[in-house]
């Protein structure tokens, strides 16, 4: 085994570092336990609180990421997990990443898995241009430095993401000349109305709106189609009866999100309707591994902040604060539910897709290759969909949609990762590295 | 599309084998039912390299593996592309002086059956496969072996059967074979002939085959076009496959038309376990760089498992199943299916028919297990 | 508060200065570049996701192959080639 390889053990190993992770890890270290959290990113954050180094995050993000600090928690960025599994003849479990070209290893007693959600890409003609982004997408890549300043922007697609993005993007110079969101007015209605309980959700919603008054919302309405010659010119939006053509320098278009569940999956957790169980300590069905955030459907900030902190308690096996932290959950949990149901995607969504749009972006596979008869095993072995290196993560949002596929089963990597990486997974810690803690 | 009342012959599996015999028997004019489980293509041919290649670890086993690259070479300018058959050929690597020696007498087996092989030197093998580790002694490179995909490969084989009258169902399991027949759920099909091609799960049907599940790991990683050329195996993948006992694991590595490098191989018996074992993965990997070192700096993007049918003696089970009337097997082809799935139909269908086998097929009767089994052993 | 510190990079040959704390998705999207990666079929791709998901903005980076641009903060010297430098 090559001398680098970072070994370290610790009570609690926490997966991703967006508020949920952040909110558990904090609980947990203040509980005096050793943690360590682990992100992909080069920040912590995830993607809500995404931001570079030195720019403004939101009074609630900086209160959170300088508690975080303020711990012994060990953050580790840039480090992608690759392989998690119980260790043969002891408790806990081996945590395998990638971090820089190294791999490193985590002892675990327990696990906190807060690995957040990506979006649904639901294929249209003209979605592999260059300039087309998801609409989370867009403000993953503002906040990574992207420039959108006088730029034409379209936002479509679907979810409470639509709004937020539109003004985040208007705040920073681009002019968003639609938003387009596909379910219908009744639906959004429906949704906007239950955010009376909420006030703040309200009030947030609304100052969403004012940021960009002047740029029609429409509802009910989608993508049909964009097209350009080295990226994208224009895009076609239809309410089923007009369409017409808007041109644009940059497309914003995805169709809500999806809770990142393979890591879950992997470790044999039951997953429902596409969200990782877990019951009222955030427990999953595996012992001592915990899910919070997204991954156990989608919800906001808020909600991923309490389950963050429950989970960090329980994992800590701490009784601090529960009972505020169950009273405050309730609602938010509410709410998330409401959202799913508003945001449903209507079946017109399917008939966007023509015989040559592409489906699978990895291995460019379209649509006329797949027949629906197929189930997701089948479509990959004889077409390769799903086989390149996103491992699905895009085009079984599409499929799922589209055929109704359910995933195929996970391997590892959960992540592609050196062959070296993946040896340093497969062999166990010595005794001295797992005495190494946090 | 339903099947007759009655047809010429049922063939239980539509992995490689079973779609090689229904397009074979089917080109006989007779007419052909294929039934599997789950989806054509789907199961052990799956999950395994793909590798065509000739494999002398006995004088039974190259007759078949010569025979059937016959048959896959003159099948070859009627396969679609995306059976992806590429004649990349296979380079058997040296480790040591002894083994670069004792190549020479693979060379002259091969020369037999007229199978063309170079013995490579040590600059001869680093010029053509330069990621090999420094400090091997050669090899021997067979240039008529290839690689194809399988999963189309049967999908094109099944594709000629019902151009020439077959049927196939999918999603149709098998329960039982019945004398001229078999029972799937609540039907009954009736043909003269049923051929168990159902591979690693042939023993579910007809227990007295002695074939078990011999589960292999493989790894893939993504694009990197020209990190190797033809199929790199280690002699002593001959002693993994041969020995049934023991875990094994053995240098195998082959590029696909896409330019992804598949990294074998492993051997156990350990029944239906599909998991990952990692203890057996990482022998694997630390073989695989034990010869191709730079192979640890490149991404693994996927990991899987499969099983292959396993017989005792490493011979396929080609021919009648005479205590069962009209029942014949064509199953046993542990990490050879792909290979000897055109030279199995071919004398699978000349025993059918009745005509003198185009090679001598006693070796792979399926009747020598049943004098195993009344002598007890 | 300070002006953030520019780093100096090299895609495909060309020198940019860009902003520390950018990412090099971020760097090459502002800088006009329509081709990260070329698809199987030969199509350009530029990032879709943004945030590690989708693989599309694969790059070069300091020779090394299928990096993730979204996921890599610009550093000083840092050298990525993108698919349009082959021909």
């Amino acid at each position: 085994m090559s001398a680098d390889v970072a070994d370290i053990s610790a009570d609690v190993a926490v997966i991703g570092a967006g508020p949920a992770g952040i909110a558990a890890a904090t609980r947990i270290a203040e509980s005096g336990r050793r943690v360590v959290v682990l992100d992909e990113a080069p920040q912590i954050g995830g993607n809500i609180w995404r931001h570079r180094a030195g720019a403004e995050l939101s009074p609630d993000a900086r209160r959170w990421m300088d508690r975080l600090a303020g711990t012994r928690a060990v953050v580790w960025t840039g480090a992608s997990v690759v392989d998690v599994r119980s260790v043969d003849g002891a408790t806990g479990f081996l945590l395998t990443a990638e971090r820089g070209r190294a791999a490193c290893r985590v002892h675990a007693e327990t696990l906190v898995l807060a690995t957040g959600a990506r979006e649904r890409f639901v294929p249209f003609p003209g979605w592999t241009l260059p300039n087309v982004y998801g609409v989370g997408g867009a403000q993953a890549l503002l906040k990574s430095g992207v420039s959108f300043a006088g730029k034409r922007v379209v936002i479509a697609g679907s979810g409470p993401l639509l709004l937020p993005v539109a003004a985040s993007l208007s705040r920073n110079g681009a002019h968003v000349v639609l938003v387009a969101e596909q379910a219908s007015l009744r639906a959004v209605m429906r949704f906007g109305l239950g955010l009376w309980r909420r006030p703040q959700s309200l009030l947030q919603a609304v100052r969403y709106r004012a940021d960009f008054l002047r740029t029609p919302y429409t509802t009910g309405t989608w993508v049909a189609s964009a097209r350009g010659a080295r990226a994208v010119e224009a895009v076609t939006v239809t309410n089923g009866r007009t369409a017409r053509a808007i041109a644009c320098d940059i497309l914003c278009c995805a169709q809500g999100l999806m809770p990142n569940t393979e890591l879950a999956r992997l470790l044999g957790c039951v997953i429902e309707r596409g969200a990782v169980v877990v019951d009222d300590h955030q427990q999953t069905s595996q012992a001592r591994v915990y899910c919070v955030g997204e991954s156990t459907g989608v919800g906001g900030v808020d909600l991923a902040l309490v389950e963050g902190e429950l989970a960090g308690l329980a994992a800590a096996g701490s009784t601090v604060d529960v009972e505020l932290l169950r009273y405050r959950r309730a609602p938010l949990s509410r709410i998330a539910a409401q959202m799913a149901h508003a945001f449903a995607l209507r079946d017109e969504l399917r008939s966007v897709v023509t015989s040559d749009t592409i489906v699978c972006r990895c291995e460019d596979v379209a649509a006329a290759s797949l027949d629906p008869r197929w189930s997701m095993r089948q479509a990959k072995l004889y077409t390769r969909v799903g086989m390149g290196p996103c491992q699905g993560r895009v085009c079984g949002g599409a499929l799922e949609f589209l055929h109704g596929w359910s995933p195929d089963a996970v391997r590892i990597p959960n992540e592609p990762a050196l062959l070296s990486t993946i040896l340093a997974g497969s062999a166990d810690m010595s005794a001295d590295s797992r005495n190494q803690g946090a | 599309m339903t099947a007759p009342s009655r047809s010429d012959v049922i063939v239980i599996g539509a992995g490689i084998v079973g779609a090689a015999c229904a397009r074979a028997l089917a080109r006989e004019g007779l007419r052909v039912v294929v039934l599997d489980a789950d989806f054509a293509g789907g199961g052990t041919t799956a999950a395994g390299m793909g590798h065509l290649v000739i494999m002398d670890d006995s004088p039974e086993q190259l007759a078949l593996t010569a025979l059937s690259m016959e048959s896959w070479r003159e099948l070859r300018s009627t396969l679609p592309v995306e059976v992806e058959y590429d004649a990349c050929g296979t380079i058997w690597v040296a480790e040591d002086r002894e083994q670069r020696d004792a190549v020479a007498n693979k060379q002259a087996a091969y020369r037999e059956h007229g199978i063309e092989s170079e013995v490579l030197d040590a600059e001869g093998l680093y010029a053509i496969e330069p990621n090999l580790r420094s400090g091997l002694a050669g090899g021997l490179l067979v240039p008529g072996d290839a690689v194809i995909y399988p999963p189309r490969a049967a999908l094109a084989l099944l594709d000629d059967a019902r151009r020439h009258g077959a049927i196939l169902r999918e999603g149709c399991r098998v329960d039982a074979i019945v004398d001229n027949g078999v029972r799937a759920g609540n039907e009954v099909l009736y043909a003269d002939i049923v051929v168990n091609a159902a591979g690693a799960a042939s023993a579910a049907l007809t227990p007295e085959l002695p074939i078990v599940p011999r589960k292999g790991h493989l790894a893939i990683t993504d694009r990197y076009p020209d990190f190797c050329r033809h199929q790199l195996v280690e002699l002593g993948y001959l002693t993994s496959a041969h020995v049934m006992t023991s875990d094994s694991v053995a240098f195998n590595v082959q590029p696909r038309a896409t330019g992804q490098v598949l990294i074998g191989s492993s051997r156990e018996l350990v029944g239906w376990d599909r998991s990952t074992n990692h203890v057996v993965l990482k022998q694997m990997l630390d073989r695989a760089l034990q010869f191709m070192p730079s192979l640890s700096r490149l991404n693994i993007i996927r990991t899987w498992t499969g099983f292959r049918p396993a017989t005792p003696d490493k011979l396929p089970l080609i021919g009648a199943w005479t205590p069962t009337r009209g029942l014949y097997v064509a199953t046993g082809h542990e990490g050879l299916g792909i290979t000897t799935s055109l030279g199995t139909a071919r004398l699978l269908t000349d025993l059918v028919v009745g005509r003198m086998p185009s090679i001598d097929a006693a070796a792979y009767a399926p009747t020598r297990v049943l004098t195993s089994v009344s002598a007890g052993l | 508060m300070n002006a953030p510190t520019s780093v100096t990079i090299r895609v495909d040959g060309r020198s940019l200065r860009v902003a520390e704390g950018t990412t090099v998705a971020a760097a090459l999207l502002n800088d006009g570049w329509l081709e990260f990666r070329r698809s199987v079929s030969g199509e350009s791709r530029t990032p879709l996701c943004g945030m590690g998901i989708c693989h599309e903005c694969r790059v070069i980076i300091n020779d090394v192959e299928h990096q993730r641009a979204c996921l890599v903060t610009v550093s000083e010297g840092l050298r990525v080639t993108t698919s349009a430098a082959t021909p």
